[in-house]
Order: C-alpha cells, then structure tokens, then sequence
C-alpha cells in the first residue's frame, strides 16, 4: 500500500498534465491526435490515418478555414 | 424513520450551509451603506449563489426537463470520426467551451453598469445567469444535442418552420455587424492617443506571423512552444512600448486620433480576413486564448490575495437615468448594458457549435452548458469588482463624454465633482502618470477602466505603484487581442454568411474558392461594421452611448429567440408543465429588449430616442444652425442620417424578435394540442451512421 501511493499519486498528476494539455489544445481547436488515430485504425483497417501534421492542419482549417465559422468568438 | 431523515440531513446539509453563508454575504453586500465592504464579500456571495443554483436548479432542468439518459447515444458517439465528433473528457470540453463563450462582453457590460454602484449590477448578474443565462445555454446544448449537433439557424428551421428560420439567419447577420463595430470600437477608443497602448497592440500582428512561420515551416504543429514564444515577445512588446512612447521620435508616430486608428482597424479586418489562417488569425488565436484564460485565472487569484475594498457606493443616484456614461433608467437599460455575464444569445451560437458535438454522455452537458456560463458570469462579477474597486472620482473621469468634462484635468475635477463624486486635477494627472497615459479623461468604452482596475489590484500583489503602468497596458493588450481575433474571425464569419444569403438570389455567389465572390462579400461585411464604427468613433457623445445599447438590445434579443426554441421544444416534448423555465426568462428578456427598443426609437429624450435626436438635428439645419459637434452643414446631415440607421435598426430588432415570438407561440399551441410528442430528435436507436 506505501509502495502503490507514490506510484498513483505520480499516475494521476500524469492523467492531469495529459488532461491540462488536452484542454489548452482543444482551446484552439486542435483535438486529440492518438484518439484520432487509434479510432481510424479501429474502425477503418483499410485506410491509412493521417499524418499528425495533416491533422494539425485539418482541425487548423476546421476551425477557421473556407466556409466554416467555428472559430468565431463570442462577445 | 430516523435513517431518512438523516440521509436528507447528509444530502442536503452541507449544501442548506453554503445556503446560510451566500445569504449572510449578500445581507452584508446589500445592508453596507455608509463605509466600504471588502469586495469578498462580493464574491462570496455570489460563488454561494452559483454553487446552490447548480446544485438545485441545474439538476431539476436535468432530472425533469431534459431527462437526461446516461445510456443513449451522444452525437459524438454515433458519428465518431476521430475529427469533428469526438467522445471528449468532460472536464477538457469544459475549457474548450469556457474559452468559446468568454469574450470582452462580461468584461466591458459591468464595467459601464457600474455607473449605477454595484449592488443593481451584482444582482442581475446573479439572478440573469442562474434564471435565463446558463438555462439558455444548457437548453440550447440538450436540444443541439439531441439533434445530432445542429446550429442555432438549422434547429430554428426545423422546430419551427423556414420563414423563422430565414428570420434568424438575417437577424444573426445584423446582430454581428453590431458586435463587431462595438468590439472594434472599444480597441479604437483604448488606443486613441496611446502610443504605448498602440505600439503593443500593433506588434502584435508581426509577432503572430513569426509564430505563424514558425508553427507552418520550423516546427509544425507545437502550439505549446510557439505560445511560449510569443508570449515571451509580448511582454518585452509592453515593456518596449514604454520606451516608444517616451521616445521623442516614435512616441508621436505612434499616436494616432480615433477616427485614423478606425480607418487602420477597417484595412486591417479587410486584409486580416483573406490572408491564410496559418499565418496570422490561428496563431494570435493561440495567444488570445491562453492570454484570456491565464489573466481571468491571475485576477480571480488578485482579488482573493488583494481583498480591495468598493469604492463605489452600492447604488449611486444614477439609478434615475441621469448617469454620464449611459442613458436611460435602471429598467430596462441596466439589463440591455449588461449583456453576457448574465444572459447571451451569442452562446446559442456556440452551444450548438462544435460543443454538442464532443459530448461523451449526456449527462455532461448539464456540467458544461450550466457550469460553464456560471463561470462566465463570475468573469463578471469580477468585472464589476476591478471598476468599483478605484476611486469613483476617476472612474467618473474616464467615463463620462467629453462634452460634459472638457479636456483639461481642471475642467475634468470640477464636471465630476459637481456630479457628486469629488476628484481633483492632481487625482486625474496622477492617475494618468501611474498607468502610462498621457489623459485619462473620456476613455469611454470600458477596457481602460477595466484596465486601471486590473492594474490597481495585480500591482498591490505584484510589483506595487512601479508596476502600474505595466499592468494596465497588459490588461489592454489582454482585450484588444482578443477582441482583434473576433474582428477577424467574425468578419470571416459575416462574409460567409453574405455568401449564403446572396446565393438564395445568385447561386453562383456561394462558391467559397473563387476570389471574386469573396472579395466583395468581405468588403460588405466590413463596410457594414467599419459604418457603425465610423459613426461611433466620431459621434460626441462617445459612441459607446449609441452603440453598447443597440449591441445589448441585439444580444438579447438573439437570447429571446433561442429559449424561444427551447420552449418550443419542450412543448413538443409534451412537458409543458415544466415549460415555465424557459417562458419566465424569455418573456423577461422580450419586455426588456422590446422596451428599450420602443424607447431608443420613440423617446422625446434626444438622449435616449434616436428619432428625437434626429429632430432636434434636422430642426436646427432647417434653421440653418450648427449643433456640436458638427462643423458644418455635411456633419449635420451625416449625424442625422446616422440617427435614422440607427433607429431603422432598432426597428427591425424590434419586428424580429416579435416575429420569431409570434412563430414560436403559435409552435407552442400546435404541439399542446397534438396528442403525442411532436419533437423532431434523433432517433436514440439508430446505429452508428457508418
């Protein structure tokens, strides 16, 4: 039991720094790339996932790209 | 028996004991009249009131309204594709659709109610954002939601028909061009004469480009280290644009009057919304976003270490209407000024944007639509603090027009203190001297205030009187930043809607790739917002007198209109017995809205009617006279056809929100008297779309 607290206290500032990151990014529009990822190679064998850097620039256009308006702030 | 009663006791005890001290802090709040509170007090109270009604109220909207289920399918669920429909942890949507929803309006709206004294503000803050804000925005997620995502102008259309809905879309138009001439108008009015505030502000657009470079060539897709890096440049930007604007050289070529900085503002947003997103709108959005988040955080830390005390009377006599910052009486102008913090139809966009979209469970969404406009709203609450916690001589001073207060601090001290608050010459020039300023005298529009208020609390925590300045045009630099980023994204935004509308006429007009097309509804959409800029950069009175009210009314209007939806909703749900949730603030915000239209369109007061300035102006040029601030018969007519806009414009928020009011009682009727649920939700069977 004295052994596990260190080692779950550390797992659980990891879950919340990965959370805290996740959150910042989201912010901006940019979700989860290994969700993403993990959910093409699931559900679709086929297909080959992008890249991270096309997905980068894939949620970059989502948010503020032609014909969207996602992006837009409020008051 | 007694096993009962004790559960009630444990279920119910803690929560009956933040109760008792959110009554006790408002009892102090509201009771203190002749020496100052502490403003914890303030915010005491309302984090008891925001905790109660999120425990109670949000629960019943869930448990009775909404009847949440944790087993059905969300949107994210069912259309999960890794990119726009994703499951997403509760807690990390929560930031993405806190940092969605929070914009310079919580900030400004209190700021300028605060002519008041707080305790009018405080409590519609309160009381708008328990009853009609955060009920909005969760209603709006839950319908949103339950509908596969859809927006604010689908749902409309669907629920209650295609002319309502054509309504909307025109009347979303219309709303944004007033929100983005009053967001760009509050940056002209902070940096008219400010060569510090100038300087930093304007690095702010090469800066974003480096990171823009950066984050495309040298090391794509780290928005972590590119924010660092730009932050990091920002801050010597603040502490370069003091040597800038001491400097005999570059301080005046970085002065400039409102009506230049509105001209420069109009080019930009042209310019700033054809360029790609890469290298300027997405990387400054990455510093606006952070900068927001981290300095709400900062202040919220400020006023707990700090405990300022009110300067501000609780209520000042201006509850009559005879405030210098705005006109018009207590009701309904007080609940037109403050806009977003209490209630906001802009978050009707939003809740049925990308959020209903990331939900993992359905129960989440009482969390995120509830939970995060009551953090919203306590970005107001500590609005109101940050103005009445400076003097309110000098809150006066900032606020008031020019035509009251003249232009020197002498004629300044003795405007305000025969308004009731005493001040002296020596107050103003100091002030100014302490914040980097040349004047402070008629910096309207909210942000320097704000501004003086943020930098009185964070330099009595860090850095003290030598700090001063550096947090006001931080603070500055926090606003324009971000509202720079709503000039651009929401003039994207607009040119994709002309697109739209013009293609029901010309189809050909939708074709978002072509230049042509684009070129010219860009110029529409920021020729209509440079308008009412222009026209407020230049008008006596300040502009914001003209301008915050029409943006108010628009907003709530656009409110009214989504819990129209709502209580549509439910009706079709056939839940009417719980329709009163969203009937009572609904019918509040049409009776606020619908009055200070009616009186900005009829008042005999030129102060508050539109057509009575209008006459008073035409009367005069009949006569072949010249009121100021015109100079000559071109001004005269200029005013009087801005006051005839204006007036058209509050005519046809009036005709809208009857409209869609109208469309949305006779949905009400229809569905009672169906025999069946009339709703037009998903069906929560259906397998996953793929």
């Amino acid at each position: 039991m004295a052994m596990l607290q260190p080692q779950s206290l550390r797992s659980r500032l990891q879950t919340l720094s990965k959370c805290v990151c996740d959150g910042a990014r989201l912010m901006v529009g940019q979700g989860d790339y290994a969700a993403y990822a993990a959910h093409i190679r699931q559900t679709h064998p086929d297909q080959a996932p992008m890249t991270e850097l096309e997905f980068f620039r894939n949620r970059e256009n989502a948010r503020f790209g032609v014909g969207n308006t996602s992006g837009f702030r409020c008051c | 028996m007694s096993t009962a009663i004790g559960r009630q006791v444990r279920d119910h005890g803690p929560w009956a004991l933040v109760g008792a001290l959110g009554a006790a802090a408002l009892a102090i709040v509201a009771s203190q009249r002749d020496e100052t509170i502490n403003a914890l007090w303030v915010v005491v109270a309302a984090i008891c009131v925001y905790v109660i009604a999120y425990r109670y109220y949000s629960k019943f909207i869930a448990d009775k309204v909404m009847r949440l289920d944790p087993k059905r399918q969300t949107p994210a669920v069912r259309h999960n594709d890794g990119l726009d429909y994703v499951p997403t942890n509760r807690s990390v949507l929560f930031g993405h659709h806190f940092a969605a929803i929070a914009g310079a309006g919580p900030l400004v709206g209190p700021v300028l109610a605060a002519q008041m004294g707080y305790l009018p503000g405080m409590l519609w803050i309160l009381a708008g954002v328990v009853l009609a804000g955060a009920v909005q925005d969760f209603m709006v997620l839950f319908v949103s939601m339950r509908r596969d995502g859809r927006s604010l102008g689908e749902l409309i259309r669907a629920e209650l028909g295609t002319v309502p809905g054509i309504i909307a879309l025109f009347g979303t138009f219309l709303i944004m061009v007033i929100l983005l001439a009053v967001l760009a108008l509050i940056v002209v009015k902070a940096l008219a004469e400010s060569p510090w505030g100038t300087f930093t502000v304007m690095s702010t657009i090469p800066i974003a480009m480096l990171m823009g470079v950066y984050a495309r060539y040298i090391r794509p897709g780290r928005i972590g280290e590119v924010s660092v890096l730009g932050f990091v440049l920002l801050m010597l930007a603040i502490i370069g644009g003091g040597s800038v604007a001491a400097s005999p050289v570059w301080g005046p070529a970085f002065t400039f009057t409102g009506p230049q900085l509105c001209w420069m503002l109009i080019g930009y947003g042209f310019v700033a919304s054809i360029l790609p997103v890469w290298l300027l709108l997405a990387p400054r959005d990455y510093l606006s976003t952070f900068l927001k988040i981290g300095t709400i955080v900062g202040l919220a830390l400020g006023i707990a270490v700090v405990a300022p005390h009110m300067q501000m009377p609780a209520v000042t006599k201006f509850v009559d209407g005879t405030g210098p910052v705005w006109a018009g009486s207590l009701f309904p102008f007080l609940f037109i000024t403050i806009a977003c913090g209490a209630v906001s139809g802009f978050h009707a966009l939003i809740s049925s944007g990308t959020t209903p979209k990331l939900i993992a469970n359905e129960t989440d969404a009482r969390f995120i639509g509830y939970g995060g406009m009551l953090m919203e709203s306590f970005v107001a609450i500590m609005a109101l603090v940050s103005a009445c916690v400076i003097d309110p001589g000098v809150y006066f001073t900032m606020n008031s027009p020019a035509a009251l207060l003249g232009t020197t601090p002498e004629t300044a001290a003795a405007a305000v203190t025969k308004l009731g608050f005493s001040t002296t010459p020596e107050v103003i020039t100091q002030t100014a001297a302490d914040v980097g300023e040349r004047t402070i005298i008629s910096r309207a529009g909210g942000a320097p205030t704000l501004a003086v208020g943020m930098a009185h609390i964070i330099s009595s925590a860090i850095g003290g009187k030598a700090m001063m300045a550096f947090w006001y045009h931080f603070a500055i630099l926090f606003e324009a930043l971000f509202i720079l980023t709503a000039v651009d994204a929401g003039t994207r935004a607009c040119r994709f809607m002309v697109q739209d509308l013009v293609a029901l006429a010309v189809p050909s007009f939708k074709n978002t790739t072509s230049w042509g097309p684009s070129i010219v509804a860009t110029a529409i959409a920021v020729g209509a917002w440079g308008y009412f800029l222009y026209q407020g950069v230049t008008d006596p009175l300040g502009g914001i007198n003209t301008l915050w009210p029409l943006f108010g009314i628009s907003n709530q209007m656009l409110a009214a209109v989504a819990l129209t939806l709502c209580t549509v909703v439910i009706f079709k749900m056939k839940r009417e017995r719980y329709a009163f949730v969203t009937i009572i603030p609904t019918a509040w915000l049409c009776l606020c809205t619908l009055t200070a239209g009616w009186q900005k369109l009829f008042s005999a007061d030129p102060k508050i009617g539109f057509l009575a300035h209008a006459d008073r102006y035409a009367t005069a040029a009949a006569e072949g006279k010249i009121l100021a601030p015109a100079k000559n018969a071109d001004q005269m007519a200029q005013i009087i056809l801005n006051d005839r806009i204006d007036a058209v414009l509050a005519a046809l928020f009036i005709g809208l929100v009857v409209a869609i009011a109208g469309f949305g009682i006779a949905a009400c009727l229809k569905a009672w008297r169906a025999d069946r649920w009339t709703a037009l939700e998903t069906d929560p069977r259906l397998a996953p779309a793929e």
